[in-house]
């Protein structure tokens, strides 16, 4: 194991520019994945605050009992996909109209608003059947008159959401397959470089697995450094956007390790599958 | 100790290289190998160290048969080999002792014995000064004691010798015939493919001529069974 990590990093030094080349390469490919990965971490977040706003209104008929909607408010708070139930009265619902609509405030005379209910959802639901299953609880309810959440506006936040996710994966995937290839490539090139050495290993009785570790190790090495590199690329395409354009967010460490992992699977995952097909010609 | 039985190895694109050979080389044994360019002897020692495999008939070499071995067997059969070739197939990048070391390395000799293992086989094939050296600044007839020393990491049971001399001149040849020889004393055996008919007739080692991928003469029949009038390139 030893001579095959010696051998995996002499590579490196007896072929700097090629390793460079390489490294680089994979680099701006996982850089492309990180940049992509970027937008999808902003975009979820941006989805998250948006889903923390969004609120189902029920409206209270008139003469409801305090009992049956106070039982209603402990009921609905139970349900998994409900963060928290708030009742506004008649008195408050003016209020609010007075302090949001400014312009108005002398129309407003009498408690002609009806009480309400203002259900805010747990982020992170599946999508919009959760908040329908949570509406059609509402609508049941003997005392409410009518209930207002947005439907076309929730239906386009999860259409948009849904949308990003499947172009995240497929692009993430077209990456993760050109890091592959480009990987694979490169162990070629080295394989061929190091042609003699690999015959003379094989006739002084080395096995397959001996011969193909080093290999095995350099695609590693190079997914490695590769990944690293690309995380440096998108922290500077993140701060310079931060800075000049829009607020962003980073990663954070655990998303950025797995993503120098991800760098690592997809050399070790090159080398593999290069390894095996060129070995058998020298 | 090595038997071919009826060998023939046929190649797609260029036809029959060896044609229903069979022979048989003794333990510590000295076999020339010799004939025309083409003739086969090369396939014939390739499928010794099993780089080819029969397309018909076996190849026997100690406990293991071209009929069932698999990559792991072959692997495990040539630490038991030595194999020699005419270019030296050296490693440029590294010292001679890195060279030898490096067959050791692969082996998974324990790291300790290494440095004492490769001086050792230095001094065996007279290049002990030469160690810190690089291939490019030795000299051919050199440069094959490299190739030699390393060939005989894993005390071999055979020595396989493609055309050793065909690149060294005559001073150097004898040199490395001679150490051959020396190898073969002491027990190891030496199959060898030559063009060089005087090296052959310095010698009362058994002789194989090869033509056409098929025996036409071994010097070892020759004296138990065939007439004397047979032909032999000599």
């Amino acid at each position: 194991m030893k001579l095959a990590f010696r051998e995996a990093l002499s590579a490196f030094r007896r072929a700097p520019l090629l390793s460079a080349l390489s490294v680089t390469t994979i680099a701006f490919s996982l850089f492309a994945l990180g940049l992509f990965g970027l937008v999808a971490v902003n975009m979820r977040q941006a989805l998250q605050q948006l889903e923390e706003r969004f609120e189902i209104r029920a409206f209270v008929a008139e003469g409801a009992s305090i009992d049956s909607v106070t039982a209603a408010m402990k009921e609905l708070s139970a349900l998994p996909n409900v963060a928290r139930v708030n009742y506004v009265s008649r008195a408050q619902a003016l209020q609010r109209a007075r302090r949001e609509l400014g312009e108005f405030r002398d129309v407003f005379q009498d408690e002609f608003l009806p009480a309400s209910l203002e259900l805010r959802l747990r982020p992170g639901l599946e999508g919009q059947n959760e908040v329908k299953a949570v509406v059609e609880r509402v609508r049941k309810l003997p005392f409410v008159d009518d209930v207002r959440y947005g439907e076309e506006w929730v239906e386009k936040l999860y259409r948009v959401r849904d949308v990003a996710a499947a172009a995240g994966l497929v692009l993430g995937l077209a990456f993760a397959t050109v890091a592959v290839i480009i990987i694979g490539s490169t162990i070629r090139m080295a394989v061929l470089a190091r042609s003699r050495e690999i015959s003379i290993m094989r006739l002084v009785g080395a096995t397959d697995a001996f011969v193909r570790a080093p290999f095995l190790i350099e695609g590693f090495f190079k997914g490695v450094l590769g990944g690293v590199l690309a995380l440096v690329f998108t922290w500077l395409a993140h701060e310079l956007i931060d800075r000049t354009l829009i607020e962003t967010t980073f990663f954070d460490a655990r998303t950025a390790v797995l993503g120098v992992l991800g760098g690592a699977l997809i050399g070790l995952l090159g080398s593999s599958l290069s390894v095996g097909r060129h070995l058998r010609k020298v | 100790m090595i038997r071919f039985t009826n060998v023939t190895k046929t190649y797609p694109r260029t036809g029959t290289a060896v044609a229903g050979v069979s022979l048989h080389v003794a333990k510590g044994e000295f076999v020339f190998f010799t004939g025309p360019s083409g003739a086969g002897k090369s396939t014939l020692l390739k499928m010794v160290y099993f780089e080819e495999r029969p397309s018909e008939g076996e190849v026997r070499v100690g406990g293991t048969s071209s009929k069932d071995a698999s990559r792991g067997d072959v692997a495990r059969l040539r630490r038991k080999l030595g194999i020699v070739f005419q270019d030296f197939r050296l490693l440029d990048d590294r010292t001679v002792a890195a060279n030898i070391a490096f067959a050791l390395e692969v082996i998974g000799a324990p790291t300790g014995s290494i440095t004492v293992k490769v001086g050792r086989l230095l001094e065996r094939v007279g290049l002990a000064s030469k160690a810190n050296a690089f291939p490019r600044e030795l000299s051919g007839g050199e440069q094959q004691r490299v190739a030699i020393a390393r060939a005989l990491v894993n005390d071999p049971f055979v020595l396989v010798a493609d055309e050793p001399t065909g690149n060294l001149d005559d001073r150097a040849t004898r040199g490395v015939f001679q150490l051959l020889r020396d190898i073969n004393a002491s027990g190891t055996a030496v199959m060898m493919a030559t063009h060089n008919l005087e090296l052959i007739r310095r010698c009362d080692y058994r002789t194989v001529e090869i033509n056409r991928g098929q025996v036409v003469f071994d010097s070892r029949e020759q004296s138990a069974e065939l007439p004397p009038a047979r032909g032999r390139a000599r």
